[in-house]
Parts: C-alpha cells; structure tokens; sequence
C-alpha cells in the first residue's frame, strides 16, 4: 500500500515524466479494464437472482421434519410432510454413482497420461471422453433406460448407471489435466532412485495430484446430484423411501423438484422449493468439502 | 570458498587413454564404466558419436563442453534414464563393472538403483523432508521405522544439510531454499547407497555459497561413490574432478545437424594444464566455447 501511494504522489516538477501519455493506448486500457468489470457483474447477477429466489421461497420449507419425513399428497400444505425419501434417494444414488465412476475416471486419465501416451488406445479413449461430456444427459437416460432398465426393471442402481456415465467423462479429463500439472522432473527423481514405473505413479504422481484429482471428482459429483433428465427414466420417481438402492422405483431431489413444481397446489410448489435449496445446499457441503480435502492433500506444495 | 589442492598423484595403472601421458597416475580404482565408440540417437538424429571413455572407482569425472555436445546425453545413457525419452537409442554398449548396460535382459530399475542421478534443478517431492529422503529405502523395500530414521540422518549428514533441517524434517520439502532442495535431492540419491551417483549440471541453478558447499560435499563423499558430473563451469571442473572429458560439437553443413563429439579425455590436470586437442585448448582457455 505504501509503494502503491507513493507512486500516486504528487508529480515530481523534476526529472522525466514517466506518466502513461494520454493517448489510444490508455484509452484501450481504460475501456479494456471497464469491460472486465461489465463482464464480472454480468456474471455475478443471474447467479445472485438465483440464489436468492431459492432461499427466499425455499427457506420456509426447511426444518429436520422437511429433511426427514416421507413425502406427502400433492394437495396437503407446506409443513405436513417432507422430502425424506428424495435427500436419501439423492444420498445413495449419487454415492454408488461416484464409487461406480470416479476410479474407473481415475484409473482412465491414468492411462491416459501416464501409459497411453500419444499410442492410437490413449488417444481414442481421451477422443471417447470428449463425445460422451457432450451427450445430452437425457440420452444417456435413454441409454440405460434400454440397455438396463428395460431387462432389470426401474431401480436407483439405474439411476446410478446413468449418473455414473455422466461423471465418467468429467472425471477423466479433470484428472488428466492434474496428472499433466506433475512436471516431469519429479518422475526422474523418483526413476532415480529406482522406483518402476507404477510405483512411480502410485508414490509420486497421484499424490502430487491428488487435490485437483479430488476437486474434479467432486465437481462431477456435484453436477451429476443435480441431474433429473436421466433419472426420470431410470429410478421411476415414487414418493416413499427405498433403503434398497439396487432394486424397485427410487427417487431423487431433483425428480422431486420437476415433479412437484408441476402440481397446481401451494404446497407442493412449496416443497418443490424446499427439496431446491436442499440440493443447492448439498451441492455448497460438498464444495467446502472439496476444499478442506484439496488443503489436506496438499499441504507439503508449500 | 576455498580451492582445495587437486589429488597427488602418485601410481599406476594407466589407462589406454593416458599412455602418453607425462604425470604421473593417481592409484587408480577398478573400471566402473566403459565405453568403445558409442553414438547415442534421437530418432535418426545422431546427438552424440564417438564417444569411448573409462570411469574409474572413486574418482570424480566431470564432462564439460559447450552447450549441446551431448555431455548430458552421454550421462542419462550412463543409467538408461534416456530410456524415457521413446526415441532414444544407443549404438554400441555401455559396460558396467563389466556388466553389459543395454543388454535385452537388463532391467533399467535395477541399474538406476545402483547409479543414482542428481537433476540440474532441484526437484524436491511434494512431501515432508523425511519422507524426501525414505522415499528410495521405503520403494526399495525398507519398512522399519528405527531403519529408516538411521538411513535419514545418514544421509542428511553426509549431504551437509542434517544441521539446518533436523528440527522440521516433517515440514515440506519445497520450503527448501534453491541450495538446500538440491542438497536434498542428493541426500535423496545417497539414501538408496548407490554405486555410482550421476550429477547434471547440480549447482547451475545455485549461488556461489551453495555451490561451494555442494563441492565440498562431492569431494567428502568420493570416497564412498562414484562421481560423474556434468558442468558448464569449469572452475568448478578444475576444483572437483579427477578426470575431465571435453565434448565438442560437429556441424555437418549437408544436413545442417550438430553432433556431439567426445574430443579428450583425461585427467583434469592434462586437460587444463596441457591439453592435446587444440579445441580443447581453445576451450579452457576461453578463446571459444
């Protein structure tokens, strides 16, 4: 602060004037910087109406009862009832999905970077990574819908597959991009000393790697509990709690908030946007997550 | 930093190399590598040829030469790290305490844990200082916890860094100033006892201080090791090494390509002092390079 006001001092009568002259390139500057700040208000905006239409209209649905009771009809109003069934729905759905896809993701990007290299295999997995992030997520519904659902029946397993499918992709590629932060240097040094090359990776690598590798994953996970359109084919949204997540119709949050914000009746309407900010709310607890695991990982990086 | 007097030299056996040699041999250690004529390629590059050298036993050998001769080509061929690099192929063979480096059965693990090798810039783990060190003993197998702090030590003090780091051995490694990490990187290198400890360039990237002490430690720690390194300062050449092999580089005006040429090699004294190669006195001499 003490250079920064000395700089903005009073001009010195003496010596050259190293001023920017006034001119095009301050102008750019000046317009350049304006711009950057239009942009990040821009931005700021929808995500501020966003958050602050959910709380508003979906703070008064929250209490334990809210989080824990069984979902009620349509027609009683706010305060009987609750969205228990979809937060365990959504819990365990989007729990055997991470398990089914982030070590396989792991284990891909592994592949990827550190044995496929620039061979026809690696390269054609990374180019299969980027199709299957642009597949609408609806399709991928669809896809397990006929691939699984129709010989097995609906189940939160199903549900699971289709998540899963959606976070594969995002996993691989975060994590590629972590493996290739790891400069090379660090695997010599542990070449050096005699390490083979999976030990290399298992003790060297994915530890330096670690924290993005977990954020990434977790920001799949995140994008993933939110989805609706691949569920609303696969779990077949009931309104009851069903501990077995591997058989029988299941349901989700984010179900629930398509579901009962179609109804005409307040109360659903109500606990549409209660079932919101709880996801929302789930999705921020598994940020600051993300966050306390990536400083935890890292705290030898200085 | 104070010049330490050079080795007096005293006894045979010579080395082919040195036949024509006036002064009289250091007692020699046994051969630790040997080469005839090898070429190193990258692809159908050809980076370095001709290169036909002895390392012996306990001795410091330090290659200088400009830069891009392949000085530390010849290095990473010496413990198949340029097995890393896909295209890199040797023409010829290393031999290693008689042992053939690059035959088919030859497992590059196995030979780097042997010959150790220091990097140009330090490249500390992202982990605590300890486990810098315990890193090679615990790949290597060693689990024992009384073993592995005994290994530490060890090896923090022969790499004259136990002093200033033995009260935060479980802080992390990067906090290191530049001189220190790279004292790590050998203490790293000499937990694993290695035969033969390869060193890239090790004090380019440190100040004078630090280069000093790293000297120091290369001299106390020969009589244990074997030192190859690769320097582009050749005082530092002049104040280490037993042995000096000076690279130059070929230009073939056809392809416009420059290889790697090993032109003298012999005992530091002789290179600096009386060299045969008239581009080698042009070198040392400073009139090119």
């Amino acid at each position: 602060m003490a250079v920064a006001s000395a700089q903005q001092g009073p001009h010195e009568p003496h010596g050259p004037d190293l001023r920017e002259p006034a001119g095009w390139r301050r102008t750019k500057d000046r317009v350049a910087t304006w711009l950057m700040y239009l942009a990040f208000v821009l931005v700021i905006i929808p995500l501020g109406f966003v958050l602050f239409t959910v709380i508003a209209k979906g703070a008064r649905a929250i209490s334990w009862q809210f989080l824990t009771a069984s979902i009620p009809p349509n027609v009683l109003p706010l305060g009987t009832g609750g969205m228990g069934p979809a937060v365990v729905g959504t819990l365990e759905i989007t729990a055997l999905a991470a398990v089914m896809a982030v070590p396989l993701g792991v284990l891909g990007a592994i592949y990827i970077n550190e044995y496929g290299g620039t061979g026809w295999l690696a390269r054609f997995v990374r180019f299969m990574a980027d199709v299957m992030t642009g597949v609408p997520s609806i399709i991928m519904g669809l896809f397990i819908f006929s691939l699984w659902v129709l010989h097995f029946g609906y189940s939160g397993l199903a549900g699971a597959f289709a998540l899963g499918c959606l976070m594969l992709p995002i996993v691989i590629r975060s994590s590629e991009e972590m493996l290739k932060l790891v400069p090379d240097s660090l695997r010599e040094g542990s070449y050096a000393v005699g390490a083979t090359k999976s030990r290399m990776v298992v003790t060297v690598v994915l530890p330096a790697a670690i924290g993005g590798i977990v954020s990434g994953s977790l920001l799949a996970i995140a994008r993933a509990a939110g989805e609706t359109a691949p569920l609303l084919f696969t779990i077949l949204v009931t309104a009851t709690v069903n501990a077995n997540v591997f058989s029988g119709a299941n349901t989700a949050l984010s179900a629930q908030i398509f579901v009962n914000a179609n109804q005409p009746y307040d109360g659903a309407q109500g606990r549409a946007w209660g079932a919101a900010l709880t996801l929302i709310a789930i999705a921020f607890i598994l940020m600051i997550a993300a966050r306390v695991v990536t400083a935890r990982f890292t705290r030898y990086s200085r | 930093m104070e010049q330490s007097e050079q080795e007096v030299v005293t006894s045979l056996p010579k080395p082919a190399a040195l036949e024509d040699t006036h002064r009289e041999a250091a007692p020699t250690g046994a051969p630790v590598f040997h080469t005839e004529g090898i070429s190193i390629y990258y692809g159908s590059f050809r980076a370095v040829t001709d290169v036909s050298l002895t390392v012996y036993e306990n001795e410091i050998t330090a290659f200088i030469g400009p830069s891009g001769c392949g000085k530390t080509t010849v290095l990473r061929t010496l413990n198949r790290m340029n097995d890393l690099v896909a295209s890199a192929r040797v023409e010829g063979d290393v031999h290693y305490r008689g042992a053939s480096l690059y035959h088919k059965d030859v497992s590059a693990t196995a030979v780097r844990r042997r010959i150790g090798m220091v990097f140009q810039k330090p490249n500390p783990f992202p982990k605590s200082i300890y486990d810098n060190i315990a890193y090679g003993p615990r790949i290597n197998g060693t689990r024992n916890r009384a073993k592995l702090d005994e290994i530490v030590e060890r090896s923090l003090r022969q790499a004259a860094l136990w002093d200033e780091v033995k009260n935060r051995l479980k802080s992390s490694a990067l906090g290191l100033s530049g001189g220190q990490a790279q004292r790590l990187c050998i203490a790293r290198t000499l937990a694993v006892e290695p035969d033969v400890v390869l060193m890239d360039e090790p004090c380019s990237a440190l100040d004078p201080i630090a280069t000093g002490a790293i000297e120091d430690l290369m001299k106390d720690i020969k009589s244990q090791y074997t030192i190859v390194i690769v320097t582009h300062n050749m005082q530092q050449a002049t104040r280490v090494s037993d042995r000096t092999a000076f690279y130059s580089v070929l230009i073939n005006p056809d392809s416009d390509t420059r290889t790697g040429v090993l032109v003298e090699y012999d005992r530091t004294e002789k290179i600096f002092g009386d060299p045969r190669d008239d581009r080698t006195k042009a070198y040392v001499t400073g009139r090119m390079g």
